[in-house]
């Protein structure tokens, strides 16, 4: 039957791109050097963040700004249960560590299980005052949220070592398996409930939400998972962000980080998995490009003062023009199969 | 607790809360014509604050004259945005809105930061303004009766704009219905450029002011401002200026009293209008105002 | 009786739009609800499906209360409904479109999707070939991987009235179906609407403004003007009433 043709084509496809992922990681890990691997981390690390926050934002289309909450809180947690109780007394300058804190040990795998839980509660949480009512609501307590989870990390000193941080969290050798491990789970997972009922009620609440609702989508419940799953994966990135960093300070976490996510999704495509993966690779590269923007210029012996700063004011620029301009990014709604599709179709 | 000491923070609560309201009206009523969280707003508040400076310090113009000129600009600019950023998007997705909002608040701060610097810069803040007096133990600023009373000022003038002219009633009758307006004759993107016009105008005169009472501007101070003043303007009831004004000082009071009995919460002091936010919508989502936006009243 | 109105008053401020109207829907019927524009019909249909709530009055659906309750719930107890101006999904297929109708009868759960373990294949295929059963009838199976909205105007509609069906209901709540076609379509829809109350064994309440079409297709009807009665029973009596042919002036004639 025709069903059944389509799911085989759609595994096999999908297990070659995975394999592919994996023999990649392992030649990475392998033969590339030190520098490249960091960057290779950061930015498995980022396609993680990229492809959760695109499924609140861009399939579900209600406006968040969680992320740097979510990864504040998956990265405390993983370092707060992986350093170990030592070196939380020796680091905790402003107040001693609780008692339960220093109590609190736990292996790297279920620390960063327990990010994404946490993380996830409390978008449930906080998913009852917000989605309960119709309004843009969202966007605005999400940024307080972020705010708070900030303000919560600074003046708990005995819990987070305030605005000094946690340093020497644990590394972990052949890091490329972890970060790379998890995003190909997260970008396999977010891709399974884009396709499947749950996506396609997440679409429909995005596309119009009275109809969704006249079609029977309990919008209220849809809007959750998609927040909570989001939020989930946002906090296991913080978690893999606090191990690869090793030292985590409240300012780590700021709305610079959420709007890096944004371009990326935007420039990406909002509402496309691949275009989140795209758009991590190409704003990444762009940033690290863009340094010299932010530093001295010599150009044909004439000095100019870098500046600082000038990197988001040409980002919140391009945003703008996107916007404007190009509003569906580089895959617009599409993923990387609706292309080959589409040609089908016209044949 | 001490009469006086609590007449004293009754006095900064509602200095506080007169600033916080003065930007929450711009909020409320841009979203209640546009259904937008404008962002960008709050950064008016500093750009309001930044041109006040400007005029004072390189042109040595006296205050009431930067402050004209800086509420003034601030107007324009407000019109500006919508122009070039909302206006073409009228049509998108809110969630295009949104986004270009966050992208002009992030421009607005970096472009400040790379341009003027992120340090702080100490504001002028005019003698007259800073001469304390004495009224049966509760000292007062000049500053501290100015701005409420302006504040209430402000508010009445709007009311009466709203209700008593016609260009008002058209705002009112946008919030209801876009299409309406337009049907009636009255160009509905003029009406929105003149609501951006006077929200961004009052966030001047509340960034004028928080510049008196602090002094000192640097480019990120309206991010905080601006998220406690929206936080102020749900509290009220989202789409009325009356709310908004209510919610500014509901929330200015609470960081001052809090502070004043339990200062140990200090550090949480910012934390306060996201809790009210949170209380709001767990319990009376349209504010105390309560309208339903789909019958919204200014 | 499959639905009954009883005595529903809506308000909104100080506009009455509906003011103590009742009527009931036998099963299998085709029901009509006609009157001109602002008359209120649409908001009846609002009440039905539970984004408004009556200021008085109820709506009981097989003998049970349904005022008040979610819509979506409504939508699981058996009611579907189509839009006045066509609100499918623009980013989707046809078939995910018709799909989503049926999206809260797939009993997977979010875990057994995102694991793909077997119930979200044997349930995906089930849904999947109810849908394009559904499309057959309707004569939009070929159209089932283009773009919802790259689809004509008639196909559209088709694909609405699919979504609907996919949502298993026993009453269906058709809003203007006939808008915005000529004759020989709308000769083709009641006929499609005949075909579908049998062979999906469904209850249909309509709002309309073609008499034509309306005499065709309905047994009874409920006349509306500015939220009151005027008018309810057969068809064959309506055109026959004066107070109806006052408030239609003649369009009857061409009936």
């Amino acid at each position: 039957m025709m069903n059944d043709a389509i799911f085989t084509k759609q595994r096999l496809i999908n297990l070659g791109i995975i394999i592919t992922a994996i023999w990649f990681t392992w030649y990475a890990q392998n033969t590339l050097d030190e520098y490249t691997v960091r960057i290779i981390n950061n930015v498995a690390i980022f396609i993680i963040l990229a492809v959760s926050y695109n499924l609140i934002n861009g399939v579900t289309g209600q406006f968040s700004l969680e992320p740097n909450g979510f990864v504040a809180i998956g990265a405390y947690v993983v370092a707060i249960l992986t350093v170990d109780a030592e070196g939380m007394l020796y680091q905790y300058d402003i107040e001693d560590p609780s008692a339960w804190v220093l109590a609190m040990q736990a292996e790297f795998i279920w620390a960063l299980l327990l990010a994404g839980i946490i993380s996830a509660l409390l978008a449930l949480s906080l998913s009852f005052p917000v989605f309960r009512v119709r309004g843009d609501y969202l966007a605005i307590v999400t940024l307080g949220f972020g705010f708070i989870i900030r303000i919560l990390a600074i003046n708990s000193p005995s819990i987070t070592n305030g605005s000094l941080g946690i340093n020497d969290i644990p590394e972990y050798s052949n890091y490329l398996y972890w970060t790379m491990g998890a995003a190909i789970i997260t970008v396999v997972a977010i891709l399974n409930i884009i396709y499947s009922k749950y996506g396609r009620a997440m679409k429909a609440v995005r596309d119009d939400e009275d109809a969704a609702t006249a079609m029977g989508v309990d919008t209220f419940k849809i809007k959750t998972l998609a927040f909570s799953t989001s939020a989930f994966f946002e906090g296991i990135g913080g978690g893999l962000l606090a191990a690869l960093l090793t030292s985590i300070s409240p300012d780590l976490f700021t709305f610079f980080l959420t709007f890096q996510l944004l371009i990326i999704i935007v420039l990406g495509g909002l509402g496309s998995t691949t275009g989140a993966i795209l758009g991590t690779i190409f704003v990444m590269a762009g940033l690290e490009w863009m340094r010299f923007l932010d530093e001295p210029i010599s150009f044909m012996g004439i000095e100019t003062e870098g500046t600082p700063g000038m990197r988001m004011v040409v980002f919140s620029l391009i945003l703008i023009l996107v916007m404007l301009f190009a509003r569906e990014g580089l895959m617009g709604k599409k993923e990387l199969k609706d292309l080959f599709k589409k040609k089908k179709a016209n044949k | 607790m001490d009469i006086l000491i609590f007449m004293q923070q009754m006095v900064n609560g509602f200095s506080l809360g007169s600033m916080y309201a003065l930007i929450a009206i711009g909020y409320t009523m841009v979203y209640g014509v546009l259904r937008l969280i404008n962002f960008a707003h709050g950064d008016i508040m500093m750009v309001g604050a930044f041109l006040g400076y400007t005029f004072m310090v390189v042109f040595a113009l006296p205050f009431p004259v930067a402050v004209l000129l800086s509420v003034t600009l601030s107007a324009l600019l407000g019109m500006l945005m919508d122009k070039i950023a909302y206006k073409p998007l009228r049509e998108a997705p809110k969630i295009s809105l949104l986004i270009t909002a966050i992208g002009i608040s992030f421009f607005l701060e970096n472009a400040f930061t790379v341009f003027v610097g992120g340090v702080p810069r100490a504001f002028p803040v005019p003698e007259y303004m800073e001469n304390i007096f004495n009224v049966a133990g509760v000292t007062f600023s000049t500053s501290s009766i100015t701005v409420p009373i302006v504040t209430l000022g402000l508010l009445l003038g709007i009311l009466y704009v709203l209700y008593k002219t016609k260009y008002g009633m058209a705002i009112r009758a946008l919030s209801f219905d876009i299409k309406t307006v337009n049907l009636m004759g009255i160009d509905g993107n003029t009406i929105i450029a003149l609501v951006f016009a006077l929200g961004s105008g009052l966030a001047a005169v509340g960034g004028l002011f928080w510049a008196v009472n602090y002094p000192s501007v640097e480019p990120m101070m309206g991010v905080l401002v601006g998220l406690k003043a929206f936080a102020a303007a749900v509290v009220g009831g989202i789409g009325s200026v009356t709310g908004a004004v209510l919610g500014g000082f509901i929330i200015g009071f609470t960081e001052v009293v809090v502070i004043a009995f339990w200062p140990e919460m200090g550090g949480y002091k910012d934390a306060f209008a996201f809790v009210f936010l949170i209380l709001v919508l767990l319990f009376k989502p349209t504010g105390i105002m309560g309208e339903d936006l789909e019958k919204s009243r200014f | 009786m499959i639905l009954e109105v009883c005595n529903v008053t809506k308000k909104f401020g100080g506009v009455t739009a509906i003011k103590d109207t009742s009527f009931h829907v036998n099963l299998k019927e085709i029901y009509g609800l006609i009157g001109p524009n602002g008359a209120g019909k649409t908001t009846m249909f609002n009440i039905i499906t539970g984004n408004y709530e009556p200021t008085a009055g109820s709506v009981k659906f097989h003998g049970q209360r349904i005022d008040g309750i979610k819509p979506y719930k409504i939508v699981h107890r058996g009611i579907a409904r189509t839009f006045q101006n066509i609100r499918l999904f623009k980013s989707m297929t046809v078939l995910d479109n018709v799909l989503i109708g049926f999206d809260y009868q797939a009993t997977y759960t979010y875990f057994e999707a995102i694991l793909r373990l077997p119930r979200f294949f044997k349930e995906e295929r089930r849904v999947r070939e109810r849908a394009f059963e559904i499309m057959e009838v309707l004569g939009i199976a070929e159209f089932a991987d283009e773009l919802a909205t790259s689809l004509s105007y008639g196909s559209q509609r088709k694909v609405e009235i699919a979504r609907a069906l996919a949502a298993n209901p026993q009453l269906l709540l058709l809003d203007e179906p006939a808008a915005g076609m000529n004759p020989q379509e709308t000769h083709e829809l009641a006929e499609l609407f005949f075909k579908i109350r049998d062979e999906f064994d469904v209850t249909i309440l309509l709002i309309e403004h073609d008499m034509k079409f309306v005499n065709k297709l309905c047994d009874r009807v409920m006349v509306l003007d500015y939220g009151k009665t005027i008018f309810e029973g057969d068809i064959k009596d309506a055109i026959k009433n004066e107070e109806v042919i006052k408030a239609y002036l003649g369009d009857f004639k061409h009936a």
